[in-house]
């Protein structure tokens, strides 16, 4: 447990986002912003996520692909809206296929707001996102242990 | 086989996506398979499907101008360009000569940041880590020239109906020179690994091979149909400063993963030269000119984009919002290729050629 809170991974989707949150997703995981300083890794496999980044509201179609993914990853768990569209829908909230922001379907943690999120506020909201990760891993861990003790 | 195996070869359907490591956008293949070899693909879009066409209804024409440049996030400039030019021809508006010019630039900075995108992208799709960082730490000199020119990194909205927001100075214009001076020649240096290391060149030639005929039938465009031996390119059609300038599409016969990854890099090398050029001619003067009324008729652009021709398809009758609008993009046009270059391929091989018509699926599904 305490390795796993000093490097959470990050499992990244693409809700209905215009591509710009996305790229500014990897452009922060690149060298020159480089998140991976945090131990951030980014993983394609849910069940060995921590951390749930999502850019772009959600549609019909979608809906039930995010639930999955959130659903398959492993307690505990931190959810973070990258972009103004993952926020609230942004300029899309109007369209007829767009149900509003990612809250609408799955709990959200932290929004990150921009249009497109620059690097840097990607890179404050996964700070956060550690920080509540760790939290809430301690929280599990003592459960844990009350269980262990009453047994 | 026609009989003389003995062996009952099965065929499996493996699904591939919507999430995927290799991808950064969701979509959709049902992989049939016999012996690891791909007999069928069959894609299945909708996962990005906005509707954005519909908020024509609720935009007025100029609000709309910012929802279209949100069709993509990568060639979100030329998206809006393409629009707006669409509003101006109905409108029968002039567009000054320096906008004109300043529209070149910024598509070319877009084809530039876009095709730098790719090549790491496609770096990451073949296994090569340090390749990848090293194409986006070259493509962020370019971001950097756009925050600079325009306050945005990539969505940057500077269009407007009769012109654009934002002017250059000289010293930007000169800074611009600079750095890309500095991009070509960090180019150069990756440009010796995509063409000539062993290792890359094992996993792009001979791969995914789409002929000159199949690419024609199929409808592809842009570089994905440019590498098969069509020299399609929209800008020959002479819009914005275009017809001022002096170059010749990027051809390859080759039609494989190698020869879509040669045009690619030498079109790095065409943009830069592109703005050089602009840059040496661009005249002094207004960069928009007043709208007034509103548009009355239809008008069909066609504009090329990183990804190839863009069409955009726009009716009004003199009301302040659109009637209708339609925007059919590259990566749509490219599906089809895609899914034939996919027959015969290796399972293993598919991630990669689905990289190389450089899907861009929020385009595409909109």
């Amino acid at each position: 447990m305490a390795k796993v809170k000093k490097s959470p991974w990050l499992l990244h989707y693409d809700g209905s986002s215009c591509n710009g949150c996305d790229i500014e997703v990897l452009a922060s995981l690149t060298p020159v912003y480089d998140a991976e300083r945090f131990g951030i890794e980014n993983t394609g496999d849910p069940m060995q996520a921590d951390i749930f980044l999502v850019t772009g509201g959600v549609n019909t179609q979608n809906r039930d692909v995010v639930r999955q993914l959130y659903e398959q990853m492993p307690n505990p768990k931190v959810v973070v809206a990258v972009g103004v569209c993952a926020c609230t829908g942004g300029v899309f909230k109007d369209c007829y296929n767009i149900l509003g922001g990612v809250d609408k379907v799955i709990p959200v943690d932290i929004y990150v707001p921009g249009c497109a999120a620059r690097p840097q506020a990607i890179i404050d909201g996964l700070v956060k996102a550690i920080d509540l990760f760790e939290k809430r891993a301690n929280e599990w861990e003592t459960s844990l242990k009350g269980v262990k003790k009453g047994e | 086989m026609n009989g003389s195996s003995t062996v009952n070869k099965t065929r499996t359907v493996v699904p591939f996506g919507p999430q995927h490591p290799v991808l950064p956008e969701p979509v959709h293949l049902d992989l049939v398979i016999e012996d690891e070899r791909v007999i069928e693909a069959i894609p299945n879009i909708g996962f990005i499907h906005r509707g954005l066409e519909g908020l024509v209804e609720k935009k007025d024409f100029q609000e709309m101008t910012y929802v279209v440049e949100r069709t993509c996030g990568i060639c979100s400039f030329q998206h809006g360009m393409g629009y707006v030019e669409a509003v101006e021809h109905i409108m029968n508006v002039e567009t000054p000569d320096r906008a004109r010019h300043l529209r070149t630039i910024w598509s070319e900075l877009g084809r530039l940041h876009s095709h730098l995108l790719w090549l790491g992208l496609l770096a990451d799709g073949f296994g090569f880590e340090s390749l990848f960082y090293e194409c986006w730490r070259i493509r962020e000199h370019i971001l950097d020239l756009h925050e600079m020119t325009t306050g945005g990194r990539l969505i940057f909205s500077v269009n407007t109906v009769g012109g654009v927001l934002k002017d250059m100075t000289p010293e930007m214009l000169r800074k611009i020179l600079d750095t890309l001076d500095e991009v070509a020649r960090d180019v150069r240096v990756v440009e010796k690994t995509f063409l000539y290391d062993y290792t890359v060149q094992s996993r792009l030639k001979g791969v995914g091979v789409l002929t000159k005929q199949q690419a024609h039938d199929l409808g592809c465009c842009g570089p994905f149909a440019r590498a098969s031996g069509i020299a399609c390119d929209m800008r020959k059609l002479g819009y914005d400063a275009y017809p001022y300038l002096d170059f010749e599409p990027i051809t390859s016969n080759d039609g494989d993963s190698y020869a879509r990854c040669y045009v690619r890099l030498m079109e790095v090398y065409q943009s830069i030269d592109i703005i050089r050029q602009v840059i040496g001619r661009i005249p002094e003067g207004d960069i928009a000119v007043p709208v007034k009324g509103f548009p009355n008729g239809e008008y069909f652009n066609r504009v090329e984009q990183p990804r190839g021709e863009a069409y955009y398809y726009v009716k009004a009758s003199g009301k302040k919002t659109l009637d209708r609008l339609r925007i059919r993009t590259p990566t749509f046009a490219n599906l089809a290729g895609l899914t034939e270059t996919l027959k015969g391929a290796e399972i293993g091989d598919v991630p990669l050629l689905i990289l190389t018509i450089d899907p861009c699926i929020s385009c595409t599904e909109r």
